[in-house]
């Protein structure tokens, strides 16, 4: 018996956020519950529904499902935002791949000791503008069209949307030397499923506050 | 122009190993090329090879792929080892990531300080033990079937095995107390390609030396 998507996850960003993309860009309504405290993710645990005792948990036609990856790609298939054939859906994976491997980076940065910090952004800016950026601005340069992969919206587009705002939101000018994917940048946040999205009172979460970190630390690992 | 598939990586396990064991379950022969030093990094990467300027690279279908779970989906869609629908497909990946998460704490052990390393190998029976075996022991004693999904061989399998292997040689009698696990190690090491894989002399590469951790250490700055 289908219902609306339901996710589980605390009130941030985190790994969840990306599946909240792709349900927004896929057009999927979905409902959110929020755990604020450890004896609430304590509790989710010893229910039994997080198979390896972890979120994000999406339930989503029957099923329980865990692990990001596996969340993501179930949600691309069922839309058609994963290519027509496997070749279309390898370059994509490999794009989303290295999306995550940099969202991964984001996610942690906060949670570095405040010395480490202006390093560690370094770091993240380095890779985004020498390593990830330039390849998807070649991937455009190469095929001249809109979109990323087989000249049709892909959950490649989304990721690297997603991706984009958050870099741009450590370092507002980072698009400065990739002319292609700022087109880009404007031309998928058009979308109407997706301008909806980026528009204040979506289900979209803010960057986490700085005071907040300890807190979300606290819920995980106690 | 089809040929062997070709692996460009270190001469050793690290991510590339979960590949080599896709390719081999599913029967298919590959060649490999070794990276040793930080020349021969360097070379693939001006050669314009590594779409982001790393390794696992694999030669396949006139594609040069990178990203370990993308070239993994692709090996595993090809060789029919998927699933055969997405509800099953989104088994295997759940399943898939666990087994990705619990290898991950194992590949980076030889890489630790000496003196974390008791701790460390603490963690990794503890996490095998408790989150990652019981939850495949459940799934096996749930159906009664042989395989982990659908009651045929698919990649869930391989790499369930694959990360028991590792586990085993972490700590010998970690399936003690998993019977269902015992024996599906048992079965899945019997199939002919897995046999074969399984025996001296096959592309199988051996847990990390000191020789091969310095040399990883040197050319990839870990």
């Amino acid at each position: 018996m289908s219902g609306k998507v339901k996710l589980h996850y605390f009130n941030g960003r985190g790994r969840m956020e990306t599946i909240r993309w792709l349900l927004a860009g896929a057009g999927v309504e979905f409902e959110e519950y929020f755990f604020e405290t450890r004896e609430e993710l304590i509790k989710l645990q010893q229910s039994g529904v997080l198979l390896f005792q972890q979120v994000p948990l999406v339930e989503i036609d029957g099923m329980k499902m865990v692990q990001t990856r596996a969340i993501l790609n179930y949600i691309a298939a069922k839309h058609n935002l994963y290519g027509k054939d496997l070749k279309e859906r390898v370059l994509i994976d490999m794009y989303v791949e290295a999306t995550m491997d940099l969202n991964d980076l984001i996610m942690r940065h906060p949670m570095q000791p405040p010395e480490g910090r202006e390093k560690n952004l370094a770091l993240i800016v380095d890779k985004a503008t020498n390593r990830y950026f330039p390849a998807y601005e070649k991937v455009l340069k190469d095929h001249g069209q809109d979109y990323l992969v087989g000249n049709q919206f892909s959950r490649a587009d989304v990721q690297v949307l997603e991706t984009i705002l958050m870099m741009e939101e450590m370092k507002p000018d980072i698009l400065a030397k990739f002319p292609l994917l700022q087109g880009f940048k404007a031309r998928i946040s058009n979308i109407p499923t997706i301008k909806k999205f980026l528009q204040p009172g979506s289900q979209r979460k803010s960057k986490i506050e700085e005071k907040m970190v300890p807190q979300v630390m606290k819920i995980f690992y106690g | 122009m089809p040929g062997k598939p070709k692996l460009h990586y270190a001469n050793g396990r690290g991510k590339m190993e979960s590949i080599r064991w896709l390719l081999a379950a599913a029967g298919v022969e590959f060649e490999e090329q070794f990276i040793e030093t930080k020349e021969d990094l360097e070379k693939l990467r001006s050669d314009g090879l590594l779409l982001f300027q790393q390794v696992p690279m694999v030669e396949i279908d006139g594609m040069k792929m990178v990203q370990t779970r993308a070239i993994l989906s692709y090996l595993a869609a090809k060789y029919n080892l998927y699933g055969k629908d997405l509800k099953e497909r989104a088994l295997i990946d759940m399943y898939v990531e666990g087994t990705t998460d619990l290898m991950g704490i194992i590949m980076y052990l030889p890489f630790q300080p000496p003196e974390a390393k008791e701790k460390n190998l603490a963690l990794i029976t503890d996490k095998a033990t408790t989150r990652y075996f019981p939850v495949y022991e459940k799934v096996l004693k749930d159906h009664g079937q042989d395989y982990l999904v659908g009651n045929h061989f698919t990649w869930a399998d391989v790499h369930l095995l694959e990360a028991i292997l590792m586990a085993e040689e972490c700590k010998s009698d970690i399936l003690s107390k998993f019977p269902l696990l015992q024996a599906f190690k048992g079965r899945i090491s019997n199939i002919p390609t897995i046999k074969k894989f399984l025996q001296p002399g096959s592309q199988r590469k051996p847990p990390p030396d000191e020789k091969y951790i310095a040399q990883v250490k040197q050319t990839f700055n870990v």
